[in-house]
């Protein structure tokens, strides 16, 4: 069974008399443990199919079914609950809570299991770990570079342990250098941690590091690479 | 959910500091209307604790019938003896009430200073009547002890001068105390010599009367309504105090409550824009929150506390301020039965502060309700965009 599998999903934003079909009939099937790019220019409906991939927005009409879940089937509880469970979000811009040192951003999505105090700690502490910034737990995002706020995510996308990484741009906001950084670090989680992986990027360099690459324009999946 | 509340309330106070000047619009407007209410309610409470304070429940005052004051009461020395003479009637004091013009320190405008003709034997009546300063009047001779509030609000009401009440001068000879009470608000006099100076030959406006037992005054009414020789009607000081207050308590009540209600309207507004302003610049955290699963009922209840919580400290502040400016402020003001001044001191109560407070909490709740529920309602895609 796939991990992400999409039939005939529509999208249609009506604002006023506007009306706007992001996405026209898209078929997809991701399998445990790839990692996809989607790429495509802005407008084309590529952050819109990796939001409702994610929970965090729903299709029209077609069939979404992600980690054994028909999406569409779930209310927005349990939709939460399901997108605790079984994403991990890395942003373009980090989206760290300021006032939370990394530590405490890593733990957040813990609080929604029935972990102790002692047991969120350890695990966040382990996720910053994995991303190399045992050193920084106890340091608020102002005090980070860009690099290591999207380490802090990353640690935090993955703390729960969910079988799935929705990433939105996340090296848009970074240098190359660091952004090498970031990709390799995915590409360890990919190919070490076992996570499906889902990355929408403007990047060719930063697409090259996935599995596999699918283009959108216009709403429709134009073309298949390797 | 608990742990969920937590986080995100903890999150939101935390970024107070961020938001100081912000968030002091909602201190600042919740205590100007704690502030203000109370305040006013202190005033009301002053006013009847003062009279309610002269009332003993082992004290019953006897007016003439259809009388509601003293002013509009006489009785006569037939009557006056009947009643003393009545089983159950331990001591009785026959007094003379009358009311002259004698200007206020304040203003220097003339208001109406009570006037009690009273005979030694009085002081057995009013048990809780202490001179403090000076001496008793003398039996016979033209001197006025005056209670502790006539004499702050009233001007040349000081031991060893001359007053003039109604034509006649008296010396003032003592000051005195009744626990707080409206006595206070009086000059007493010698009842003979006051029935002489104001030409009221040997009648008395009303009798004081010590009782055996609170629950003889029920019976010593039906034995009075009873007694075709009397027209009379006794009751408990307490009940005689609680009807005069009323009406003014009431009036100053509802003028409170009509000026808080009024402030309370712009508070909201200040509450609502502020935290609307709140949310709006955590649009994005709150959204990430809710992407990683955080429900939107702790969104909803996190934001309202934090609102809540500064809505009390404005709310603590307000009646804080009140407590600190008027209670214990002494002022007096025409009681509208008797038609004479009383004295008394604002009264800031727990009970006030705690009406004072719920106030607060109910116009936080109200004011951060419908920026948590946006908070709460965006879609999370439209969210992350800070839209």
């Amino acid at each position: 069974m796939p991990m992400v599998e999409l039939k005939d999903v529509h999208k249609r934003f009506v604002k006023g008399r506007e009306v706007v079909d992001v996405l026209m009939g898209i078929d997809l099937r991701v399998g445990e443990g790839d990692f996809l790019a989607l790429m495509g220019p802005s407008g084309s409906g590529k952050t819109t199919l990796l939001n409702i991939i994610g929970g965090i927005d729903s299709a029209t009409s077609g069939e979404v079914a992600v980690a054994g879940e028909v999406l569409t089937a779930l209310g927005s509880r349990q939709l939460a609950r399901w997108r605790a469970a079984n994403i991990g979000f890395v942003f373009q811009f980090y989206n760290l809570l300021p006032v939370l040192n990394a530590s405490r951003n890593v733990e957040l999505p813990l609080l929604l299991t029935k972990l102790s105090g002692q047991d969120r700690r350890k695990n966040a502490a382990t996720a910053l770990a994995i991303v190399g910034l045992e050193d920084r737990a106890q340091h608020k995002p102002g005090e980070l570079s860009g690099g290591q706020q999207q380490r802090v995510a990353i640690a935090r996308a993955i703390v729960a342990d969910p079988p799935i990484l929705v990433c939105d741009e996340p090296t848009g906001d970074l240098d190359r250098d660091t952004a090498e950084e970031v990709l390799d670090l995915l590409g360890i989680l990919n190919r070490d941690h076992g996570k499906t992986i889902l990355m929408v990027t403007h990047d060719p360099k930063a697409a090259d590091h996935a599995k596999r690459i699918l283009h959108l324009d216009k709403g429709t999946l134009v073309q298949q690479a390797a | 959910m608990f742990g969920q509340i937590v986080e995100i309330t903890w999150m939101n106070l935390k970024n107070l500091p961020s938001r100081l000047g912000s968030s002091s619009v909602i201190v600042v407007g919740i205590a100007g209307v704690v502030g203000v209410m109370v305040a006013i309610l202190a005033m009301a409470a002053g006013f009847k604790g003062t009279l309610d304070r002269g009332g003993k429940a082992d004290r019953a005052i006897v007016l003439r019938g259809g009388s509601d004051s003293e002013l509009s009461s006489a009785i006569s020395i037939a009557e006056m003896n009947i009643i003393a003479s009545m089983e159950g009637i331990v001591q009785a004091s026959g007094e003379l009430y009358a009311v002259a013009d004698v200007p206020k320190r304040s203003t220097g405008t003339d208001a109406n200073l009570i006037v009690r003709g009273v005979l030694q034997s009085a002081f057995a009546v009013h048990d809780d009547v202490e001179i403090v300063a000076g001496r008793n009047f003398e039996t016979g001779r033209g001197e006025v002890i005056a209670g502790r509030g006539a004499s702050a609000q009233f001007a040349g009401v000081d031991i060893g001068a001359t007053v003039k009440l109604r034509g006649s001068e008296w010396t003032v000879v003592g000051i005195f105390a009744a626990a707080g009470s409206a006595y206070e608000s009086e000059l007493w006099v010698d009842l003979p010599v006051a029935q002489a100076a104001f030409r009221r030959g040997e009648g008395i406006s009303s009798m004081r009367v010590r009782v055996d037992s609170p629950q003889r005054i029920d019976e010593l009414a039906e034995r009075i309504e009873g007694d075709p020789r009397l027209d009379l009607t006794i009751e408990s000081e307490h009940d005689y105090f609680a009807n005069q207050s009323a009406s003014l308590t009431q009036t100053i009540e509802a003028f409170g409550y009509a000026v808080a209600t009024v402030m309370a309207i712009g508070a909201v507004f200040a509450a609502l824009n502020t935290m609307y302003a709140a949310v709006v610049t955590r649009t994005v955290e709150i959204a990430t929150l809710r992407a990683l699963g955080f429900g939107a009922t702790p969104v909803v209840i996190s934001v309202m506390i934090e609102s809540m919580a500064m809505a009390l400290f404005g709310g603590a502040l307000g009646a804080a301020i009140s407590y600190v400016v008027f209670n214990g402020y002494t002022v007096s003001t025409l009681n509208n039965i008797s038609f004479s001044q009383v004295a008394f001191d604002f009264a800031v109560t727990p009970e006030l502060v705690r009406t004072g407070l719920v106030w607060a909490l109910a116009l936080g709740a109200v004011g951060g309700l419908f920026p948590a529920l946006r908070a709460a309602w965006l879609p999370i895609t439209a969210a992350l965009r800070g839209e």
